[in-house]
């Protein structure tokens, strides 16, 4: 495959157009050492901290879901007591959602957002050191709570009460305030990253000439304003309703557990959509890249992210089609839901015609940006059909629903930012990934995501529920080829890291513009990008979307 | 120039930063109103099923005797609780307007004194701005000692304007512990001992 990609753009072509770009790296009097990197108010220094955090989350909970797999390799109790097994569960969905995906996407954002918008650096450089710095506090608390008598938090990621008060383990106030610390960075990094889009831009550049990343990140931090709040008022009730004899959630003293559903969905709903709508931005980024191509239809793609957020407040009680909704309210969120398909759509439809007739290349970056295409496509499709009410009566706790809304955050969310991070390692390092070992790590981690998440799918619609640690004997099949899926997935991964270090250490040079038809703002300062860039803001010069 | 943009552009931040900050405490406060607002909801539309907690006097209207309602009950105790609760009669059948007495009985099986409260629930949801308690135990807590038995009467009404598609209402009463509530720590325990 390698020897298909077209030649590379040679490092003296262009470099020298970026050395306007003054290297200013002898201004940095900053400390040494272990405290630059607790200091560091650098935007890019940030994002790379933020990114190998969320390195480090993402195996941490995989191991996790490696334990989940490995117990459920054969049906019967082998390796773990159930009660650690709803540990792991929850654990793992708490640490990837939280822990793994969010910051990565932060973690983008501070890297590129002030490159791709002409700007010097976050407009809250210290806010910025002081929401990261937050993070390894907040999850070395919640992965402090498995060695806690009682154990980890064992009620699902979704935390439902009363499972999650009147039955929880005592570390659940550990888990309430990890929360408050996460929900709290991630507030501080909405507003920080929209203090950068709104007033930090290159002069000339209007809001319909940014870049799509730029733009999706822009709306994912209005939903993080609007519902991360949400979420701590969710856990600061639970946190009342424990320590401090309320009832907002305790029937027996006049409070409703469903309540906490309904609060917990205006949260979690939007929050699915903050978790895909960076990755949306990041693949409309890399597709016409590669394509060689103007994205098709950039106003429409603005528009739809728009729609989405928005429509994501009306549609949370999807999520409780069995708690006894009336009638009206079951027909609501359904055609509700449904309509969250209309602008998904129009994206897919863009993506796929950019790629007409385009000048195709299938770099490491392209090749996980299409995956994403295909393999999201069908997450969303999965989704219509947990969509239908009456449908979703059967579907509903079962593994048909692992394997949706696996299959839009893995090879969705996870896929795009791996291919933001092959895409924009040149620019970091100033090296090219290896090639080879890039797509040995792509075409293994396709193989591993749908061996792993697909037959899921026919577990689910057989009946099998999710949260169990053991199984009835006809799902055995089904979920040996998962969990073999997901040791392959699992390793393969193994392998990214090592071609992150080896691109960190060396590799073949990257130019200023690493990419082809690349067109954004980043590809003017040198690869790798200097501490400081955009110091006098660049000329932009807007081209026609 | 430049000076001027950096100030224009301080400023702006700090308009950007005011304001989100605004928004913050709006959706937190938000989050908080949703309860009151979700009780007031449900109370006007029934839709959580919830009884109203005190006796409601009788809307003296004819039986509609051409409509039957099967009206059951059904009682639960809860985890940390040594008490029975039993209807006398599972299901009865009732005409809209009518007004029915049911006993139930209470026992302590534990030995120690303890209270509690049965708390109800009406399904389908809707049914219940139509379900009138004249007099019911689930008023107040009971407080039984060991081994003693305690018979209370519901006497309740199911309205004429009871939606025409609803044939079976269910009335089920939980039982929840209200004297020295256990403890996440021991609620964690009884959990446990039964897995």
């Amino acid at each position: 495959m390698a020897s298909h990609l077209p030649p590379r753009p040679t490092a003296q072509q262009n470099q020298a157009d970026a050395g306007g770009m003054a290297v200013d790296e002898h201004h940095h009097y900053g400390p040494r050492g272990l405290k630059r990197w607790l200091l560091t108010t650098n935007h890019k220094e940030i994002g790379t901290l933020y990114l190998i955090f969320s390195l480090t989350m993402f195996f941490i909970g995989g191991i996790f879901a490696m334990v989940v797999r490995a117990e459920l390799f054969q049906p019967g109790l082998q390796l773990v007591e159930p009660e650690f097994f709803n540990q792991m569960t929850t654990m793992h969905g708490l640490i990837m959602v939280f822990g793994a995906v969010m910051p990565a996407f932060v973690g983008l954002a501070n890297w590129m957002v002030p490159l791709q918008i002409g700007a010097p650096d976050m407009a809250l450089p210290r806010l910025n050191n002081f929401s990261f710095w937050l993070l390894p506090v907040a999850f070395a608390l919640l992965l402090s709570t498995l060695v806690m008598p009682g154990g980890a938090p064992n009620f699902g990621w979704t935390f439902y009460a009363p499972l999650s008060t009147t039955y929880a383990p005592p570390s659940t106030t550990f888990f309430i305030f990890s929360l408050h610390l996460a929900g709290i960075s991630s507030i501080l990094g909405a507003i920080n990253i929209i203090a950068t889009i709104l007033n930090l831009r290159a002069p000339g550049m209007r809001m319909m000439d940014m870049p799509l990343f730029v733009w999706t990140w822009l709306i994912t931090a209005f939903l993080l304003i609007a519902v991360m709040p949400v979420l701590a008022g969710v856990i600061t009730m639970m946190l009342l309703d424990i320590n401090f004899g309320t009832s907002f959630f305790n029937a027996a003293g006049g409070g409703d557990p469903v309540l906490f559903q309904h609060l917990f969905w205006f949260f979690g709903h939007p929050e699915v959509y903050i978790m895909i709508l960076p990755a949306f931005g990041i693949v409309s980024v890399i597709i016409p890249t590669f394509a060689r191509k103007r994205l098709f239809g950039y106003a429409s793609m603005v528009y739809a992210t728009a729609s989405i957020a928005i429509l994501s407040f009306l549609v949370w009680a999807h999520h409780m089609f069995v708690v006894g909704l009336p009638l009206v309210a079951e027909l609501f969120f359904m055609y509700s839901t449904m309509l969250i398909a209309v602008p998904t759509g129009v994206k897919v439809f863009n993506w796929i015609t950019t790629l007409f007739r385009g000048s195709l290349t299938f770099e490491p970056p392209m090749l996980f940006a299409l995956a994403f295409v295909v393999l999201f496509t069908i997450g969303g499709f999965s989704g219509l059909m947990l969509a239908i009410s009456p449908a979703d009566f059967q579907y509903h706790d079962t593994y048909f629903v692992v394997a949706h809304f696996h299959y839009v955050l893995v090879p969705g969310a996870v896929f795009a930012i791996m291919a933001a991070v092959y895409y924009w390692l040149p620019k970091w390092t100033g090296h090219y990934p290896h090639t080879r070992l890039s797509q040995w790590h792509f075409w293994l981690s396709v193989i591993g995501v749908n061996l792993t998440f697909f037959p899921m799918h026919f577990a689910g619609l057989a009946g099998m529920p999710r949260r169990i640690p053991d199984y009835a004997l006809q799902f055995a099949d089904f979920n040996m080829v998962t969990s073999i899926g997901a040791f392959i997935f699992g390793a393969s991964q193994l392998l990214f890291v090592v071609v992150v270090v080896l691109c960190v250490r060396g590799g073949e040079k990257a130019p200023a513009k690493a990419w082809d038809g690349a067109e954004d703002l980043e590809w003017t300062v040198p690869s790798p990008a200097p501490l400081h860039t955009f110091e006098t803001p660049p000329h932009f010069e807007p081209h026609r979307h | 120039m430049t000076e001027q943009r950096t100030d224009d552009t301080r400023k702006g931040v700090r308009r950007t930063v005011a304001r989100t900050l605004v928004a913050l405490a709006g959706m937190f406060v938000f989050a908080f109103a949703l309860v009151p607002l979700y009780d007031v909801f449900c109370q006007v539309t029934g839709l959580n099923g919830k009884t109203s907690n005190q006796a409601e006097a009788l809307v003296h209207e004819d039986a509609d005797e051409g409509r039957m309602v099967t009206m059951q009950f059904i009682t639960r105790g809860s985890p940390g609780l040594p008490w029975a609760l039993e209807a006398h009669t599972r299901q009865v059948r009732v005409h809209p307007g009518q007004s029915s007495e049911v006993e139930f009985t209470f026992e302590n099986l534990g030995d120690e004194i303890s209270v509690a409260r049965a708390v109800p629930s009406v399904t389908p949801s809707e049914a219940s701005l139509h379900l009138r308690k004249l007099a019911c135990f689930c008023f107040q807590n009971q407080r039984l000692a060991p081994g003693e038995r305690f018979e209370a009467p519901l006497v309740f009404q199911l309205t004429r304007d009871l939606p025409d598609d609803i044939q079976t209402v269910t009335l089920v009463y939980t039982l929840y512990r209200q004297d020295a509530a256990p403890s996440p720590g021991s609620g964690k325990q009884v959990q446990g001992g039964d897995a």
